[in-house]
């Protein structure tokens, strides 16, 4: 259908690349070249199911949410469980790889960027796994607004690094991670956790992540005896939904919905909706949709869920928006919080407030369809991490 | 055509002396100050000047330069208003100017735009510290059309293929990042810059300066002998800094510039 994306160089289309400074380019060409011989080695990626199986705990399920479905009265909806995850999330799909990578490339020292703290805890248990030293970049409010996760990070055993520059949430962590990495690029790998950065990493990370819409197509087939009609999935960088997408992205009768959080609204300017209210611009090593101003100064992006927290978005959205394969819409902090209530009432399940921007819209689009589509939803998360946060919310309004 | 870096690096090889390129951030802490200290620096000595457009997510830059970016920033400069103050200088100073900085700024401002504008301004050459030499197309087929030379970086990590890559592509001179690191963070180790500095010599002809962590003059002396130049950026930024709001910031600005100039022309002395 078409050429295998992304390029040599790491475009997909006019999105992607390597806008980084050339002390980090070396690092990058060696990271590509280990990465696209551990993919032919059939020694690594029996360690890499090996360890999805029996150490994270995949498959998740594919559940049919009955009492949701019954409620809404419209379409099928499915939750793709990755909230069942060890750790509590998909990012764990990433890390494994990502560490397993690193291993093999004899780096003993592993650091990330973490904005709701599900990346950085999900690299410090690898780290912990593999016996790696570890270094977790995470902004100061993030820190506040995450806490449990923090502590996580730190039995763990990795050391969390605060970062106060900006507005102290994940796009400063990003930065402080890449100035690290700059400094230890001999003896460091750097866990990147979303389809974002320079290349190779938007490539990589929606590789390790695929295996999310692998199963899916493998179960909803046995369960349906036929594909999805819609699949929806939220996006902060947007590893979960490129994850979920990929492997069905050359099925025409397949619709993608990406899920961007429009905070307390787009008009008002207090969002993190990079495609649907953005620009091209070039950030964090590749180019892409950013909140910018005119000036090409970035904006800080905001939303109640710190993992959608980024003014940009992994390039391969950029591109999957551009061609119109997928569609972008966004969701604002309060139908999100709506239906994170609503998700725990009806079906039992405390979805992350990342995941529950993908639940929101999910909920306003099922009833217009009919009653024989399927939409699937990756349930990216669990929620344990924002029940405070939520809670003093609730308490707040009353 | 010869540029003016060109001349100038011709100019000081032919008296024996080694560059001096000082960095400052335009619009730190206002345009108005730094426009005056380019004046002053044009008036001590300075080889070439490397004017900073600040960017609110500088990966490649340490603390001091951070803060100074905000700073700037903060007192409303962008990438057209400092083209224009760049411009209120032509025909009033005569040191080459780079424009340093990160690529989205100037491509929001629109790439073909950009070059024309430089140009026309007096802008000599172009260091754009995240635009590597495989993504430098984009904006190289306007910069080169206008004739702005494309600065490119080396670094401890790059390989020997790679500096016979770049510098094969490289115009005006061409940068060694002396630490593995951002700028102004760490001290530079003088026998890896000269191992370094000896292999990149083995493969390039061009003009090569080292930059990233010279602080003072002494240091600069030391690394001279080796190199075509040298860079002081943080160094210079963080005297601006520690010096703001004092009525002698453009003397004191201007004597330590001309002290590490004076360091530089020790060095040609030397037996």
């Amino acid at each position: 259908m078409q050429h295998l994306l992304p390029d040599k160089n790491g475009h997909f289309g006019i999105f992607g690349g390597r806008y980084v400074a050339e002390t980090l380019m070396p690092a990058l060409i060696e990271l590509e070249k280990a990465y696209k011989e551990s993919r032919k080695d059939s020694h690594f990626k029996k360690e890499y199911s090996y360890f999805l199986k029996n150490y994270a705990g995949r498959e998740t399920p594919l559940y049919l949410a009955q009492r949701l479905t019954e409620e809404l009265g419209g379409a099928r909806i499915y939750l793709k469980r990755e909230d069942l995850n060890h750790t509590g999330s998909h990012k764990i799909n990433n890390t494994l790889g990502q560490a397993l990578l690193a291993r093999r490339m004899g780096k003993k020292r592993v650091i990330a960027e973490t904005g709701a703290g599900q990346h950085g805890v999900a690299t410090a248990t690898v780290a912990a796994l593999f016996g790696m030293e570890c270094q977790i970049f995470m902004g100061e409010e993030d820190i506040r607004r995450q806490a449990p996760n923090v502590f996580r990070m730190k039995i763990l055993g990795a050391e969390v690094v605060p970062v106060t520059s900006g507005t102290a949430t994940l796009k400063d962590a990003m930065n402080e991670a890449m100035r690290h990495w700059v400094s230890r690029v001999r003896d460091t790998f750097y866990v990147i956790g979303t389809t974002a950065g320079p290349h190779p990493y938007p490539m990589m990370v929606r590789e390790f992540q695929s295996v999310i819409g692998q199963e899916t197509k493998k179960q909803i087939l046995k369960m349906e005896g036929k594909l999805p009609d819609i699949l929806i999935a939220c996006i902060g960088g947007g590893s979960n939904a490129m994850g979920l997408f990929y492997p069905f992205k050359d099925i025409p009768g397949v619709e993608m919905i990406g899920v961007e959080a429009a905070g307390k609204g787009i008009t008002t300017g207090h969002h993190a909706a990079s495609i649907s209210a953005g620009s091209v611009g070039i950030l964090h090593g590749n180019k892409t949709y950013l909140l910018q101003d005119g000036n090409g100064q970035i904006r800080d992006a905001y939303s109640i869920a710190a993992g959608l927290d980024y003014p940009g978005v992994g390039p391969e959205h950029g591109y999957f928006r551009d061609t119109g394969r997928a569609k972008y819409v966004s969701i604002e902090d309060e139908e999100a919080i709506q239906s994170f209530i609503l998700l725990s009432k009806y079906e039992g399940i405390i979805s992350a407030m990342e995941s529950a921007h993908a639940v929101a819209y999910a909920m306003k689009l099922a009833p217009t369809l009919n009653k024989n589509m399927i939409v699937v939803i990756n349930l990216s998360g669990r929620g344990d991490k924002d029940a405070e946060t939520i809670t003093q919310r609730l308490e707040s309004h009353q | 055509m010869t540029g003016r870096i060109e001349k100038k690096f011709a100019e000081l090889k032919q008296k024996g002396e080694k560059a001096l390129v000082v960095y400052l951030t335009a619009g730190d802490p206002d345009l108005e100050t730094s426009r005056r200290l380019i004046l002053s620096l044009d008036e001590a000595g300075v080889d070439i000047l490397e004017i900073g457009v600040p960017f609110s997510d500088p990966t490649a830059d340490g603390p001091i330069i951070q803060a100074a970016s905000q700073r700037a920033l903060k007192s409303g400069v962008t990438l057209s208003s400092i083209l224009a103050m760049i411009g209120s200088l032509q025909n009033v100073i005569h040191t080459p100017i780079i424009l340093f900085g990160y690529y989205n700024p100037i491509y929001s401002y629109g790439n073909d735009k950009f070059a024309v504008t430089a140009k026309k301004v007096g802008i000599d050459g172009i260091l754009v510290v995240d635009l590597p030499l495989e993504e430098s197309h984009e904006l190289r087929r306007y910069t080169d059309r206008e004739g702005l030379d494309f600065i490119s970086l080396l670094a401890p990590t790059t390989t020997d293929s790679r500096i016979k890559k770049i510098s094969h592509n490289a115009t005006g001179f061409l940068y060694y990042i002396s630490i593995t690191g951002v700028t102004g963070t760490a001290k530079p180790v003088i026998a890896n810059i000269k191992e370094d500095v000896y292999r990149i010599r083995k493969i390039s002809a061009l003009p090569l300066v080292v930059g990233f962590g010279i602080t003072t003059p002494r240091q600069a002396a030391e690394i001279a002998p080796i190199a075509d130049g040298v860079v002081i950026g943080s160094a210079f930024v963080h005297l601006v800094e520690k010096n703001m709001g004092n009525e002698n910031l453009i003397r004191i600005a201007s004597s330590f510039a001309r002290d590490i100039k004076n360091a530089l022309r020790q060095v040609k002395r030397l037996p």
